[in-house]
């Protein structure tokens, strides 16, 4: 086990590699996702076309044979990429078409009525989006998103198949010169996981950010809102 | 028997909650509504329809510029069909509406009316304003930023213009207070009336109520028609208004309409709608509203 931890310093740039590749990823996957998922609830047809293809595209192939792709076929067709570009676009791919889902779900769950308001207010399409659905719906992505980071974290164990040298890779290379095989794989095992730990806590921070822009939260006070539509209420 | 009751108003009288607010004027400047002039409303042959289900039947009807009109009748006769037509959240199957002079739903190309694009939506909507009975206030945005969000982004006010227009229409409902609050932690009614002002920040020259007060407590209706009461009176703006509370009705209407099955029925001041109506459909329902 001792040789393992004297290993630190490579398993720490292994470690910072990995964060690293999550947060590019991460951010490519958000940016596809919020375009792609809006794309999903426009009204065009073409639109939720372009959405629909995409979607069922890159969420049926795996994050790995896409990375394959990027990195080994697609050079033969003249179309070269660094490693870690490779990585980022097959991870963002892949994921930013579960994003897109999440995102196209959540602001279709807003409320009708708060969409009727947007409009009843004369803001245009974008505006509704913008200042009222998007805020609303943010608040309905950020659980399923900290899921999607998480995974998307661990799928980044990938990479080590096209020589990036993240936590994996390192590992790996640990393992080949002490022929510590259980103890290298443990010490990266917990690495994951304070990773992901982390990733679920900036998760959590941004989630109670929403909730309380949404007025949830805060000490309860009901509202006398819920009474039945239509019913007389004669005093 | 026509119902007698409502000779007396069934509230208790407007006045309580409305000295020395609001008098004679809305913030801004004169009058929220006095930038413009008033518009009628026109409905021409209209139809709409649900699936199989008609709920308007070549409708027509028309209301004055300034006139405050109320429509009753039970419910699925089409009364707030007409309200979401108006505020172009549902598209007619078939007819006019005309807001001031203008086909609301079309524009006028070669002497022919052909449906309207977005463009021209947005353009008409600028006159238009309405409550809802849920309220409907941003959950995201403070009461503040409720009210001020429309000006400055759909009328181009600036920042200061809107706060300044806003904290009027606030100490006008009476919630000068709650500027920084969430709309979470108002009450029904305070809710209601912030919605009111979000409506009358956007200087509509018609104003459309959909059963404002059907979601509140009861203790909570009184001051949420006060002061829809005051409006009317301070205010030249075109109302059209759906309840199912006839005191209200009668204290804020020129004009009642009676509506069954998507038709009007019977309509004239409210004098003689609650007090001699002509049709024995009009007499049921409102022993049914009165009994309830």
């Amino acid at each position: 086990m001792s040789e393992v931890l004297d290993s630190y310093p490579l398993l720490l740039r292994g470690a910072w590699t990995t964060v690293q590749i999550t947060v590019y990823g991460a951010v490519f996957a958000l940016v596809l996702a919020l375009a792609f998922g809006l794309a999903g609830t426009a009204r065009g047809r073409l639109l939720r076309a372009v959405n629909r293809i995409y979607v069922e595209f890159f969420r049926g192939v795996a994050a790995l044979v896409l990375m394959y792709w990027f990195f080994y076929a697609l050079p033969l067709l003249g179309l070269r990429f660094t490693p870690i570009a490779a990585a980022v676009l097959a991870i963002g791919l892949n994921y930013g078409a579960y994003g897109a889902e999440v995102v196209r779900g959540s602001v279709e769950a807003v409320p009708r009525a708060q969409w009727e308001a947007a409009c009843a207010l004369n803001f245009t399409a974008a505006q509704r989006m913008r200042r009222v659905l998007l805020p609303q719906a943010t608040a309905l992505m950020l659980p399923p998103f900290g899921n999607l980071l998480i995974e998307l974290m661990k799928a980044t164990a990938g990479v080590s198949l096209v020589s990036i040298a993240d936590l994996t890779f390192r590992a790996k290379q640990i393992q080949a010169s002490t022929g510590q095989t259980a103890a290298t794989f443990a010490v990266i095992l917990v690495m994951y996981f304070v990773i992901a730990q982390a990733l679920q806590v900036l998760v959590r921070i941004a989630e109670r950010r929403t909730a309380r822009m949404l007025g949830r939260g805060l000490p309860p006070r009901r509202s006398p809102a819920a009474a039945p539509a239509g019913e007389a209420v004669l005093p | 028997m026509p119902p007698t009751d409502l000779t007396s108003p069934a509230e208790p009288v407007p006045g309580k909650a409305a000295p020395g607010k609001a008098a004679g004027a809305l913030p801004g400047g004169g009058g929220a509504a006095s930038a413009r002039t008033p518009c009628g409303i026109t409905f021409e042959q209209v139809v709409k329809r649900f699936g199989d289900n008609v709920v308007l039947d070549h409708l027509d009807f028309a209301v004055g510029a300034g006139e405050r009109v109320t429509l009753i009748g039970p419910s699925g006769s089409g009364k707030t069909t007409i309200l979401r037509l108006l505020m172009t959240l549902e598209r007619p199957d078939g007819g006019v509406i005309r807001v001031g002079d203008d086909p609301l739903w079309h524009m006028e190309r070669g002497g022919k009316l052909v449906k309207a694009g977005e463009k021209h939506l947005h353009e008409m909507r600028k006159r238009i304003g309405m409550v809802f009975q849920q309220f409907n206030l941003f959950p995201n945005m403070n009461v503040l930023r409720n009210l001020t969000e429309g000006p400055v982004h759909v009328l181009g006010l600036s920042r200061d213009e809107a706060v300044e227009r806003a904290r009027g229409l606030l100490e006008l409902v009476g919630l000068a207070d709650k500027e920084d609050a969430h709309p979470t932690r108002l009450s029904g009614g305070q809710q209601q009336r912030v919605a009111i002002a979000r409506a009358l920040a956007m200087e509509p020259t018609v104003l459309l109520l959909d059963e404002v007060t059907s979601a509140l407590d009861p203790e909570l209706v009184v001051g949420v028609q006060d002061l829809l009461r005051d409006i009317a009176r301070s205010t030249d703006v075109t109302m059209l208004c759906v309840t199912h509370e006839m005191g209200f009705a009668r204290d804020i209407s020129d004009r009642v309409l009676m509506f069954d099955q998507g038709r009007i029925i019977e309509e004239g001041p409210p004098g003689t709608i609650f007090e001699e109506p002509r049709e024995e459909r009009t007499r049921a329902f409102l022993r049914a509203v009165l009994a309830s």
